[in-house]
């Protein structure tokens, strides 16, 4: 027996709510006909005896209170999942928006997921290799985490992603097994197309899976965009044995469109308005990251969020990076200098590099010099606020030297060109020239084997030509 | 059921919004009593009851549930069940062990996976203790087992019996359930020990008394043993922003300290810091034992995204636990990472109750949930007269870095040492990124007898200078960061260098090295005295106006900073060799 229910009790927000209502499951799926005919769908989001909350996933606009006819659809959100989706564009809710007709579902699976048992967990230790200096060398991505880059309006996070995705790949020897799951939430349209053209430059389009939310598109579609994205992944990586690649962008968008959600359910706001169960509704996507035992497949995840008036702790890059695995932070003044990527060194970092570098990976010194430099960068930072001060005349000699090396780590070392793959060796090497522009007394987080072997104390040998390393790196050999 | 009856005969599902679902009209159950939800048995907990609805708190997803699914009670709050075959182990918060689910479920966790927390299967080679006619009292203990190569496992009475013993089994191979003891309390009634017992988890273990915190637990950690001391028994807190160490603090601790038995609960954390802690924990050999650090540990994984309510728990599953192996006399720590987590499954919660919210949407009973946690720490003589310990360690999150939020704020209330990380020193690498002006330890009293008796007056001369050395330093700074350091005077100017050098070469620790990953206390105290040393001599020829530019260059500041990697652990006779170089070198200035 199917039942319509009649019109609706009260209309808030997104929501609405019915009477009367027999046999609702909690997040059970309902269809919404009005009376011109159109179709909506929505979710169960509340269940009171017989009375129902429903989140329409496509807004409430001009919904009365008796134009509508509901049905429950007995079962909760699922996405229809195949191999053919490759190549796909979908729409924030998971619907083909690309005008190739429904997806042939060999399986169908709940948009929320099911959490994955620690113990099947296979710790990630492969790194990719992405080609970019600083992001090899000091923030290694590891096949299996979620990066996520906190950039501000207007940074370049865009093409780095597109860098990434287009260098990691060539890296990759099992080309085959390589995809792109692409969430937009809340981006603009400019944005989303410049995705595409850079995939379909790049020859990654038919690899690509795309799930569209444009900035104008209904918020609460956006707070399944992530879940519908990671689905889709999860199910190419763990059922398809393919190393995805999640790039979701913008995660503030999606923030914000839960504490719109959220606030219109009338739910006790946490910081910033934004609901108490931000963490762990944040972390019921970046935990889909991963590798698991009985698959060869990864789920890696590049969330990008944009940090409102670029302040690192706004509740959503805080939260954020207490989940994930590091992240990647650009900085304005680096990209106000000119200079690509303008990755913000020291906030950044990748928590599982240090599993996935060194001997068998990538060299037996990456460790070591990654901590050379990240704390000589330090001392950078030091000597520049002290020369703000007293002026960079009245420097000490070394402080003058950190200056100095400062300078070249920006221009040699983070300032790289949109199309440059810089291999392991040549970054490595590279930091060691830099390192070497510094008394060799001053790094101490180096032994002295290794100083021994890559310190370059001959000052007619550090050159600096070009940011390409190619004439310098035979140099270094000896 | 159509909703006109008043009391259904049944209870059943009236509301559900998120993990919290109500039933309307009943009087069956009790505060915080355990019960099954749906028909797929979802767990649950009683969190609030009055004459109209009672709110029932899920511990697994509640996708799917209909209003009229069928509540069950059990009777009884939420328990543990505590036995052997705890200790390396791996289980969710609510002690559902995670390798047997795999079993069932596979990869993901389905939700109302019915499996035992222990094994009843496994049969435990157990040593009976007591007699036919002896008098036992709760708490005492009536057989033992081999549970590890290194722990042995205590079968006690439960602390609520007591009563004289009517029969027992022979020592032999027996399963879980199997009764191996039965007494007969006051009143006459038979009481059956088994291998096993169960314990609500919201409930402190009885002890007989609570000792003072006069025992160090060693770290080998030198930031945490010569500054900060903790005690066995003791609360710490490790608050710091994301990517300052609390996890890696909380792994070096885990692995390094001298508790003998661990529980690391992973609460509301990265499902792949659990896995690290697994492969590692396995990998990793304690010196002590020489076995694999799995059989001193116990793992609670109950990560970030599984359920909300089941994170709550998790803190008092693991507490439970550490309490029942010290009541064995065990010296136990509980590693918690991480409490801030814990305290928005609070808000969380609390929220869907729609609770009156006090600061920043924290319940106001956070304060009081975080004392009774912490106050579930101590070192104690058990009801079997032995001694015992639990020591907790929690890591703190705060919003944003900042140490103002609520969480922060109370535990450090609650906390008697205050390990505060800091982002600054985590962006030079500098770890343990522990900040030695913000942080404290209120044992450096208690521990001062026991620091004497066993490494002499020496270590708390040389730590108290040091702290001063590092006071006069930061001081220092302030004047350096507005004019340079070019114009302080040279004694001044061996202060700062000096300061480097104990930051360098002490305070900075590498846990990927293999000897300074732990560092035992003899080598700490004799490190403090080299860089002291340095000092004090080249304070003398500074004083006889020889310029610090000549002691600089002697290179011995830089000796200092690599010692910890130049002197093996277990040489440690390298230090009169290192002195008499300081000695000499600086000989060689004055002549």
């Amino acid at each position: 027996m199917i039942i319509d229910y009649v019109g609706v009790k009260e209309i808030n927000g997104s929501l609405i709510v019915l009477d009367n209502v027999e046999g609702a499951s909690y997040e059970e799926m309902v269809d919404i006909r009005l009376d011109n005919g159109t179709y909506r769908h929505g979710r169960i989001v509340q269940i009171e005896g017989k009375r129902i909350v429903v989140q329409v996933f496509e807004g409430t606009k001009s919904i009365s209170l008796d134009n509508t006819r509901t049905r429950l659809k007995a079962k909760p959100m699922e996405l229809a999942l195949s191999p053919e989706i490759m190549g796909r564009v979908f729409s924030g809710a998971g619907v083909p928006i690309d005008g190739l007709g429904d997806v042939y579902p060999v399986k169908k699976a709940n948009i929320n997921g099911t959490p994955m048992n620690p113990v099947s967990r296979i710790y990630p230790r492969n790194y990719i290799n992405t080609g970019i200096s600083t992001i090899d060398t000091l923030m290694t991505l590891i096949r299996g985490q979620k990066l996520p880059i906190f950039s501000g309006s207007g940074m370049k996070h865009n093409e780095l992603a597109v860098q990434i995705v287009r260098q990691a790949k060539i890296s990759d020897d099992e080309d085959n097994n390589f995809c792109v799951v692409f969430a937009a939430m809340g981006v603009k349209n400019d944005v989303a197309d410049y995705f595409r053209r850079s995939f379909d430059q790049s020859g990654v389009l038919s690899r690509v899976v795309m799930f569209l939310n444009l900035a104008n598109d209904p918020i609460i579609e956006r707070t399944l965009t992530p879940r519908c994205a990671l689905t889709a992944a999860e199910y190419l990586a763990f059922e398809c044995n393919m190393h995805v690649l999640v790039i979701m962008t913008d995660m503030t968008s999606y923030a914000e469109a839960l504490r719109e959600f959220s606030s219109s359910k009338g739910e006790i706001p946490g910081r910033k308005g934004f609901p108490g169960y931000l963490y762990s509704d944040l972390a019921s996507l970046y935990e889909r990251a991963g590798m698991v035992k009985g698959s060869t497949g990864s789920v890696t995840q590049i969330p990008i969020l944009t940090m409102p008036n670029d302040d690192i702790t706004h509740p959503v890059p805080d939260l954020t990076g207490y989940i994930t695995e590091g992240q990647i932070v650009l900085d304005r003044a680096l990209e106000g200098a000119g200079f690509y990527p303008p990755v913000s060194v020291l906030p950044s970092l990748s928590r599982l590099m240090k599993d996935g570098i060194g001997e068998g990976y990538t060299r037996a010194d990456h460790q070591a010099l990654a901590n050379q430099l990240f704390a000589s960068y330090a001392r950078v930072q030091d000597a520049r606020s002290l020369a703000s001060v007293i002026g960079e005349e009245e420097l000490s000699p070394v402080d003058k030297k950190y200056m100095q090396f400062g300078k070249l780590f920006e221009q040699y070392f983070v300032n790289q060109g949109y199309d440059e793959n810089r291999t392991i060796e040549q970054s490595l090497d590279l930091g060691w020239k830099l390192l070497s522009t510094l008394p060799r007394t001053e790094l101490d987080r180096v032994d002295d084997t290794l100083l021994d072997r890559y310190y370059i104390s001959d000052p007619e040998r550090i050159v600096f030509d070009g940011s390409d390393g190619e004439e310098n790196k035979n140099e270094d050999e000896d | 059921m159509n909703g006109s009856v008043n009391l259904p005969v049944n209870d059943v599902i009236y509301g559900i919004n998120g993990p919290v679902v109500t039933v309307r009209d009943t009087r069956t159950f009790s505060m915080m009593e355990m019960v099954y939800v749906g028909e797929s048995r979802l767990v649950g907990e009683v969190i609030g009851i009055n004459d109209k609805m009672t709110t029932i708190q899920v511990y697994e997803e509640t996708t799917g549930l209909k209003p009229g699914d069928p509540i069950v009670g059990t009777g009884s709050p939420m328990n543990v069940l505590l036995g052997p075959g705890i200790i390396d182990n791996i289980f969710d918060g609510i002690e559902r062990p995670l390798k047997a689910i795999e079993e069932i479920s596979g990869s993901f966790i389905s939700r109302g996976a019915a499996v035992s927390s222990l094994d009843l299967n496994r049969y435990w080679n157990v040593k009976i203790k007591v007699k036919v006619g002896d008098v036992l009292e709760g708490g005492q203990i009536y057989a033992t087992c081999p549970e590890t190569a290194i722990i042995e496992h205590r079968f006690i009475v439960p602390p609520t019996l007591s009563g004289t013993v009517t029969s027992v089994q022979p020592n032999g191979k027996y399963k879980l359930m199997d009764t191996i003891v039965t007494i007969k309390d006051e009143k006459g009634v038979e009481h059956e020990l088994t291998l096993c017992q169960k314990w609500p988890i919201r409930n402190a273990r009885p002890c007989k008394e609570r000792l003072p915190a006069t025992i160090p637990l060693i770290t080998g950690q030198r930031v945490m043993d010569t500054m900060f001391p903790i005690a066995k028994g003791g609360t710490a807190a490790i608050p710091g922003g994301f990517g300052t160490g609390k996890t890696m603090n909380q792994h070096q601790l885990a692995k390094w300290c001298d508790a003998d038995i661990i529980v690391y609960v992973g609460c509301g954390e990265r499902g792949n810091e659990m896995s690290q802690v697994l492969d590692e924990f396995s990998e990793l050999i304690d010196p002590k034992s020489n076995r694999p650090m799995t059989d001193r540990t116990v793992l609670i994984a109950n990560t970030s995204n599984m359920p909300v309510a089941a994170r709550e728990a998790s803190i008092y599953t693991g507490l439970t636990l550490a309490e029942y192996y010290r009541d064995m006399g065990y010296h136990v720590a509980i590693m918690a990472d991480s409490t801030s987590r814990w305290a928005e499954a609070l808000r969380e919660i609390s929220g869907r109750l729609e609770e009156m919210p006090a600061e920043e949407g924290f319940p106001a009973y956070l304060p009081s949930r975080l004392s009774e946690f912490y106050e579930r720490a101590g070192r104690v003589e058990t009801l079997c007269g032995s001694e015992g310990s639990v020591t907790i360690i929690g890591a703190v999150s705060p919003q944003g870095s900042d140490f103002s939020e609520p969480v922060t704020q109370n535990t450090k209330r609650f906390t008697r040492c205050f390990w505060a990380l800091d982002k600054s020193l985590a962006y030079a690498r500098h770890y343990p990124a522990i900040n030695w002006m913000n942080s404290y330890s209120e044992y450096f009293t208690d521990l001062d007898a026991w620091y004497r008796e066993n490494l002499g007056d020496d270590f708390i001369k040389y730590r108290n200078k040091i702290t001063s050395l590092l006071h006069e330093e930061s001081n220092l700074m302030e004047i350096v960061k507005l004019i340079g350091s070019d114009v302080l005077p040279d004694d001044q100017k061996l202060v700062i260098e000096t300061a480097k050098a104990i930051r360098v070469g002490f305070l900075q620790q590498n846990a990927f090295h293999k000897d300074d990953t732990f560092v035992p206390l003899e080598k700490q105290k004799l490190m403090m005295k080299a860089i002291l040393h340095l000092y004090n001599k080249s304070k003398r020829i500074i004083a006889a106006a020889i310029p610090i530019s000549g002691i600089t260059q002697t290179g011995l500041f830089e000796r200092l900073a690599k010692m910890k990697y130049d002197i093996p652990n277990d040489k440690l006779e390298m230090f009169d060799q290192l002195i008499a170089d300081i000695d000499s070198s600086l000989a060689k200035l004055t002549n």
